[in-house]
């Protein structure tokens, strides 16, 4: 086997590991590998794919996001108040997506020019976003908004058969692949990520891509925004809790190094997957959702590890 | 001590690198390893002070077989290194560096105040005294790291000492401080490997030569009984032509005019002014405040003072974007933090600087990408199985070459070079001594500092020799000798 044979099969640890575990669930539970269950699986974790792309991107210049939980809530507030106070649906989704980049466009600024640790400058976003969307809708659900578009976004169909939020899914995957495969925005991603002092001196603009990379995360957050409000018809100021750990999670299963420089969008997508699926298979195995949790947690922990050892 | 290596063999996955390889080495002597960049001079002392395992062969100490799994191993028979890449951690202090996992203590808890004066002999020993002990390691220039290097080597009390380029980013006076220091570690029966592709030093201060070519070992030599020739040829495995290519340009117009330029207090009153298909070169003392004036013109360092034009406009760049989109292009110094991203393949550190001339619209194309890539590797005659391996797994000589090659996509006007040959072999120098001949056939003016004064005095037309952040004067290269330039350097005018 030669150096790059193995590190192809690396590179695709997660990818076997996902079908080893879709095998077994299939073997376990016959509903699991029924067509409907599948979609299912997918539309449950696309709201977690389209934050973990943006992640992505973040963790790539050794970075991290942890403000995307508030930013899909504070994001949703402003779309559900447009559209009950009127304003047509499309323009309050795209002001939605909208006002999520400027969040992450504060949280780019705050990290490139104020040097302010990602960590902490992020940390404080979240903290303050939340509060935000707390005032706005006084700290409970904004309902009562008819639209027809809104509400396909999250649970339409694509022919009868495919979800919206999965085509939506599939969309910004071949979009963030393109990216950072084939354009020079994303190969200063890697170059700064991986030696931001050299990126520098070699003419990329590193500030303005930390900046531009947090304000795709952000617009990222908002969108998984749009879809969530959608399902759920409802807009809560305390929608997204937790949501950066998954997104962290899945990034760091496909194999993207939490240090930068290192790392792709088709891993991201696995790990997604990867954690959807056993939420799932879980759920259809009737597991108490006490021990799900620490399943859960137990096969990240493994995945990483295997992960590592093989990169000695 | 006497160390014996027999039938050595070691391969990176596929790729072989050592092959049968033997190399002995007797107490008291001064034992140059010598080979082109790659051949696996570094490879085969790793191997010996155990950062590597050899897949194959023995290593004798003193007549015993010894078995290396460890730096902590050889650490115990006495064998120290200095590693050709510096290896100080930045945050930590110079002696905190020093004296990691080894600190003196006292009751269990680290004794500060001894570490510090341990560090400060050792420091003082090779002559580096304006390093302060609690200082933080990452703040030094490269020069001052690989003397902190050099200082922690020799602390270690070791019987067998491994220099992997020591001296690639000193100047003249450490060197002479280390030459003595080798020396009297001779005298005491200390051996001594010295890895080096500085010519000169090798003919002045080793007493025999062991050469590998392609990761063989092809022969010993005693210094007084060889010659420059015969190494290379032994090197190379072939004549090699001129080792400073001559240059017939005409010289243009003035391309890069400063005048009294200054920076934030390292560098001040620097004025000069460099022609198309010129070579100003830059001499002086570590700490002088070479790099400072490339810095300043490359926009890293701020300029407070000063006027710089380039092809008579003012030239007004204040971040490296900006020097690059007027037409500057900047080797830097130490490729390991500023040239390279090292987890990044050589094609896309190759066209990192210009990849927009391989994109439309922000798409890059891949074909005319590779082609370029493939182009530059060969041109540069850079050694790597495939350009799509990191760069890291590159030898050092063949980075730099990568480092060289992203700034030739697209000719700059004005190309500032800061030790353009650090750790490249005497065929690679050659190779980018042609370069940069070529590029200054092409009107490109050209600004090279470089400590290794054969260099400057051969390459440049004219020479800048800072001391002390000033500029101590402008010399003719063609009448300068290295006396007048280290005459100027140290002050004594
Ligand atoms: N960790 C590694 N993985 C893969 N290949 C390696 C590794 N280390 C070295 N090599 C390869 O081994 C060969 C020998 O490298 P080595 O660093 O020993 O050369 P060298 O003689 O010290 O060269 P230089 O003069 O440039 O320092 C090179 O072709 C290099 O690419
Ligand atoms: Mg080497």
């Amino acid at each position: 086997m030669t150096p790059q044979q193995k590190a192809t099969l690396q590179k695709l640890g997660p990818f076997l590991a996902l079908l080893l575990v879709c095998a077994g669930l299939a073997f376990m539970s016959p509903d699991f590998l029924s067509v409907g269950n599948l979609m299912n699986v997918l539309r449950q974790v696309s709201i977690n794919a389209l934050i973990a792309f943006g992640m992505t991107l973040v963790i790539l210049l050794g970075g991290i996001d942890l403000s995307v939980g508030s930013i899909l809530a504070l994001a949703s507030v402003f779309t559900a108040m447009m559209m009950r106070a009127g304003y047509d649906p499309i323009l309050a989704t795209l002001v939605g997506v909208l006002s999520g980049a400027v969040m992450g466009c504060v949280n780019g600024l705050v990290v490139a020019k104020g040097k302010v640790a990602p960590f902490i400058a992020t940390l404080g976003m979240m903290t303050v976003l939340r509060g935000l969307s707390l005032v706005f809708s006084n700290g409970s659900p904004i309902t009562g908004f008819q639209s027809d578009f809104f509400s396909m976004l999250g649970g339409g169909y694509l022919a009868g058969l495919v979800p919206i939020p999965v085509v939506w899914t599939l969309l910004m995957f071949a979009l963030f692949w393109f990216v950072l495969k084939k354009t020079v925005f994303g190969r200063h991603v890697y170059a700064t990520g991986g030696n931001a002092e050299a990126a520098m001196l070699s003419g990329v603009k590193t500030n303005r891509v930390q900046i531009g990379v947090y304000t795709i995360s952000g617009a990222m957050a908002a969108m998984a925004g749009m879809v969530l409000t959608s399902r759920l018809n409802s807009a809560q100021p305390t929608a997204g809790m937790g949501y950066e750990l998954d997104a962290i999670a899945a990034v760091v299963l496909g194999g993207t190094s939490l240090a930068g420089g290192r790392g792709w969008i088709f891993g991201t997508l696995v790990g997604v997957l990867l954690i959807g699926v056993l939420n799932n298979g879980l759920n259809l195995l009737g597991v108490s959702s006490f021990y799900q949790q620490v399943i859960k947690g137990s096969v990240i922990l493994l995945a990483v590890l295997l992960d590592r050892s093989g990169k000695k | 001590m006497q160390i014996k290596m027999s039938g050595i063999s070691k391969a990176f996955g596929p790729v072989k690198v050592l092959e049968g390889v033997d190399f002995a080495l007797q107490a008291g002597e001064i034992h140059a390893l010598m080979g082109e960049n790659g051949a696996g001079k570094s490879t085969l002392m790793k191997i010996l002070c155990g950062v590597y395992q050899a897949d194959a062969g023995s290593i004798e100490v003193d007549g015993h077989a010894v078995q290396i799994r460890s730096t902590t191993d050889s650490e115990h028979l006495g064998i120290a290194i200095i590693h050709q890449e510096l290896n100080l951690i930045p945050q930590l202090s110079v002696m905190e560096n020093m004296f990691l996992a080894r600190e003196p203590r006292r009751f269990g808890v680290i004794d500060s105040g001894r570490m510090r004066e341990e560090a400060r002999r050792w420091l003082a020993l090779v002559g580096a005294t304006q390093i302060d002990p609690d200082g933080e390691a990452g703040k030094l220039s490269i020069g001052q790291q690989q003397m902190v290097e050099i200082a922690k080597a020799l602390s270690l009390n070791a019987q067998v000492l491994i220099m992997d380029e020591p001296t690639a980013a000193l100047t003249e006076r450490e060197i002479e401080k280390l030459f003595g220091i080798m020396t009297d570690l001779k005298a005491k029966g200390v051996a001594i490997v010295y890895v080096s592709h500085r010519m000169e030093e090798i003919f002045r201060i080793c007493d025999k030569i062991s050469v590998l070519r392609d990761g063989q070992f092809v022969g010993e030599r005693v210094i007084a009984e060889t010659g420059f020739d015969e190494i290379v040829r032994l090197m190379v495995g072939r004549e090699l032509g001129d080792r400073f290519p001559k240059r017939e340009v005409e010289i243009g117009a003035v391309r890069l005019a400063v005048s009294d330029l200054a920076d934030q207090g390292n560098i001040a009153g620097i004025g000069f002014e460099v022609r198309a298909g010129e070579v100003l070169g830059i001499a002086g003392l570590m700490g002088a405040g070479r790099s400072e004036i490339l810095k300043t013109l490359f926009g890293v360092n701020r300029r407070t003072h000063g006027e710089v034009s380039l092809d008579g406009q003012p030239l007004t760049a204040r971040t490296p974007s900006q020097a690059i989109a007027a037409g500057v292009g900047f080797v830097t110094e130490d490729r390991k933090s500023q040239g390279l991203v090292l987890g990044m393949s050589v094609r896309e550190n190759a066209t990192l600087v210009h990849l927009a001339q391989y994109a439309h619209g922000g798409v890059v194309n891949g074909r005319s990408e590779s082609e370029a890539v493939a182009r530059l590797v060969d041109e540069l005659h850079i050694r790597t199985r495939d350009a799509e391996l990191d760069v890291k797994s590159l030898s050092g000589g063949n980075q730099q070459k990568v480092v060289f090659a992203k700034w030739l996509a697209k000719p700059p006007k004005v190309l500032l070079l800061d030790e353009p040959t650090r750790g490249v072999d005497v065929g690679g120098k050659a190779e980018i001594y042609h370069i940069i001949n070529r590029l200054a056939a092409a009107g490109v003016a050209i600004v090279m500092v470089s400590s290794e004064l054969p260099e400057v005095l051969a390459m440049s037309d004219r020479i800048l020799v800072m001391h002390q952040g000033r500029q101590a004067g402008i010399f003719d290269a063609a009448s300068a000798t290295q006396e007048t330039i280290m005459t100027a350097a140290t002050g004594n005018n």
